[in-house]
């Protein structure tokens, strides 16, 4: 008997009499978590001894820490038993069978997104059997990279074929017990991607996850870990402007970045999980925790992230700025509008010599929409001439919503600088009467001064995503005046 | 071109245009004077289509429609050019790319084919050269940070531009040294012709001798007291507004 199955023979024993559903296609575990769980998942994914303790060790921490309830968000408490942690893709009977069935509202934001028919079914969740050009193309684009020597793969995959990797990075910049967001995750996430470049080398393309279709249902609990080993570069995508349903209503995902000497990675997400009705109901609650480390001198991390969507956001990206002159860079759009609330920002902590950091926030809030900045800059002790620049600035749109900033500044260096600059403007009647006056329509005149606010965030998107990120938000905004 | 009736406007529940009647004929450069308070600026954005002013009566036709019932960008659409006493400020808004998306917003609504980015910039370059312009002023955010004489010459590329059948200029001249006075002049001659007509408010009786008007209309108390032809403005430069005020009273 395999390792695999004894665990499942354990597991049968240590309790489940109702079984699990066998039907390959429907296949979920029942609500609940408990050790069972998390070692059932452990060997459906054919995971290493050392995960499965590394998981358990997560759980253990996990029952004892508490969930956070310092941010400037209200939520119903998330009844964590309730939650079934291991679910294989959906049955074909549960989805909907066309996009009739599909609500049109979602419909109508895909047709102004111009996505084509076959991928509209895919993000609606539609049952296709139809053999996506994407996916041919995925195969295309793993060739390439395979000869440039890049990792590309699924992370479940990754714990396979790569523990060496695994092993010596998973959980170095998130650790497991981080925060009770990441334990739970850390104890039971099912996938998520891996990425690895070696050393000298320049990723060829843009990596997404949005290549990864066939590979898609990475469920609620992701986990990304990206390296990039000395004098590397790699561009990472995350998401999609489509805005994506899902059943799962938590989302807690973790993102670890390493860069090592002279690496630099630049990690852009656009997130439009489905924000609920007006009052919220239905929305994700999307608790993140993403962190990068520059490892190396010289290194740098650039995170861009453009939030429209989930019904609670609570993000903040950060960069533990380790090796000598290394830089760390937090550029974000954040909207939120009917019930939405998204408390998120940044950390950055200098830790070595002559280290620089970035942070540009652009928060955006219309009709009850509740926007917080929350940003944590360090200087530590030996961070001789480090230097932070801050620019938050909220914009607003009616005046029901709201903008929140929370800066925190610890400063331990005296050589070191801090700067922190905070706006916070409405979208004006004589800005919307100048455009109109000059024959632009009131919508067109918010998404055009709203876009002109976020420019400098967009400017560092590829361009591709900033073209669409800017289309985005122009539906993100609709109808939020007048 | 324009007709305005017994116009009637108040904005917070204050009157400020009393009963203002005036008639535009196509071609004509018609000069409204006044001094602070007459309600010159009220009129200007009642007629673009400032939501805050209610009109309370009388009524405004433009080319035979209606103009009360139109929206602002519909007005524009019509051919309606406002050039804004104080223009404003859109952050991180490319001048060009304001420029070019109002043209085509226009364009598209008179089902004309819009212009792509190329042909647009041919465009803007033979209006700049006409104007002695600084290309520079292309590249920034529209108005930010540009000085009183940048915005308005920045008004005028615009109305070059976008070849209005009705410009109103709402005080274009204030602030300005002589030399962007000459500028501005000099676009808004460059426009005349017997189909386009203009509304030009001023306070001061100098702009108009760059701009020759066919009419001048002295507006007092929301009224209009007194109209004329341009010796109008020059007896108003030198006798002031007082005695005319004095006259609608009596």
């Amino acid at each position: 008997m395999d390792a695999v199955e004894q665990q499942l023979a354990e597991l049968a024993k240590t309790g489940y009499e109702a079984g699990f559903v066998s039907n390959i296609e429907s296949e979920t575990v029942p609500p609940g978590l408990d050790e069972s769980v998390i070692r059932y998942i452990s060997a459906r994914k054919s995971e290493p001894e050392f995960m499965l303790e590394w998981r358990l060790g997560a759980y253990q921490k996990w029952l004892q820490m508490e969930e956070p309830d310092w941010a400037h968000l209200k939520y119903t408490k998330i009844d964590y038993q309730a939650i079934s942690y291991f679910s294989a893709p959906k049955s074909a009977a549960d989805a909907p069978k066309s996009l009739d069935e599909v609500d049109p509202e979602l419909l109508r934001v895909y047709e102004k997104l111009g996505i084509p028919l076959e991928e509209q079914k895919m993000l609606a969740g539609v049952a296709v059997d139809a053999v996506f050009d994407s996916v041919s193309v995925a195969t295309t684009f793993r060739k390439q990279l395979a000869e440039a020597g890049v990792i590309f793969c699924s992370i479940s995959e990754a714990m396979r074929e790569h523990p060496e990797l695994i092993k010596k990075y998973l959980g170095t910049v998130v650790p497991q017990t981080d925060n009770y967001f990441a334990a739970l995750n850390a104890a039971v996430f099912t996938d998520g991607t891996f990425v690895y470049i070696p050393e000298n080398t320049r990723c060829p393309m843009e990596l997404s996850t949005y290549f990864r279709i066939n590979e898609r249902n990475t469920g609620q609990f992701e986990r990304t870990l990206i390296i990039a080993d000395k004098g590397s570069y790699v561009s990472y995508l995350e998401g999609c402007t489509a805005p994506q349903r899902d059943e799962n209503q938590l989302h807690a995902a973790v993102v670890e970045l390493i860069a090592l000497e002279d690496a630099y990675i630049k990690y852009s997400t656009v997130q439009n999980w489905y924000p609920g009705d007006e009052n919220g109901k239905g929305g994700i609650y999307n608790f993140v925790t993403k962190r990068g480390v520059c490892a190396g001198d010289r290194s740098r991390i650039s995170w861009t992230q453009v939030e429209t969507g989930s019904s609670i956001t609570w993000k903040y990206p950060s960069c533990v700025l380790k090796g000598d002159d290394s830089i760390g860079e937090f550029y974000s759009v954040a909207v939120t509008r009917g019930a939405q609330q998204a408390d998120t920002g940044t950390k950055m902590f200098h830790i070595g010599k002559n280290t620089t950091s970035t942070i540009v926030s652009k928060g955006i809030s219309a009709d009850r929409g509740q926007n917080a900045y929350r940003g944590l800059v360090r200087m530590n002790k030996g961070a001789e001439n480090a230097r932070n620049h801050t620019q938050c600035d909220s914009l607003l749109i009616g005046d029901k919503c709201g903008a929140h900033t929370f800066p925190y500044i610890e400063v331990a260096n005296p050589t070191a600088k801090v700067e922190h600059e905070a706006t916070t403007s409405k979208i004006g009647e004589d800005q919307l009467f100048y455009c109109r006056q000059r024959g632009l329509s009131e919508e067109d005149a918010v998404s055009m001064i709203v876009n002109g606010f976020c420019k400098e965030v967009f400017n560092e998107l590829p361009m591709e995503f900033a073209v669409e990120a800017r289309k985005l938000l122009a539906i993100s905004l609709e109808g939020a005046v007048g | 071109m324009l007709s305005i009736k017994d116009l009637h406007a108040s904005i917070n529940g204050k009157e400020i245009l009393k009963g203002l009647s005036l008639e535009m004929g196509a071609g004509e450069v018609h000069a409204i004077m006044g001094p602070n308070g007459s309600g010159k600026s009220t009129l200007s954005k009642v007629l673009a289509g400032r939501e805050e002013y209610e009109v309370t009566s009388g009524t405004v036709t433009y080319k035979g429609e209606n103009l009360l019932d139109m929206s602002p960008e519909e007005r524009a659409h019509q051919g309606i050019f406002m050039a804004f006493q104080y223009p404003v400020e859109l952050p991180g808004v490319n001048n060009t790319y304001f420029m070019q998306a109002s043209l085509n917003a226009i364009r598209k609504a008179r089902g004309e084919p819009e212009l792509n980015s190329l042909n647009f910039m041919k465009l803007v370059r033979t209006k700049l050269k006409a104007l002695e312009m600084n290309e520079a002023l292309l590249k920034r955010s529209v108005n930010t940070g540009f000085s009183g004489g940048e915005m308005k010459r920045n008004e005028i590329l615009q109305m070059i531009l976008l070849e209005p059948s009705l410009a109103i200029l709402d005080e274009t001249d204030s602030g300005l040294d002589i030399d962007a006075l000459k500028m501005v002049s000099m676009g808004v001659n460059s426009l005349r012709s017997p189909e386009r007509s203009m509304l030009v408010i001023t306070h001061y009786q100098r702009l108009l001798d760059y701009i020759q008007p066919d009419y001048v209309h002295v507006l007092s108390g929301g009224r209009i007291i007194r109209s004329g032809d341009k010796s109008l403005a020059l007896e108003l430069e030198e006798k002031g507004y007082g005695w005319l005020q004095e006259e609608a009273a009596a």
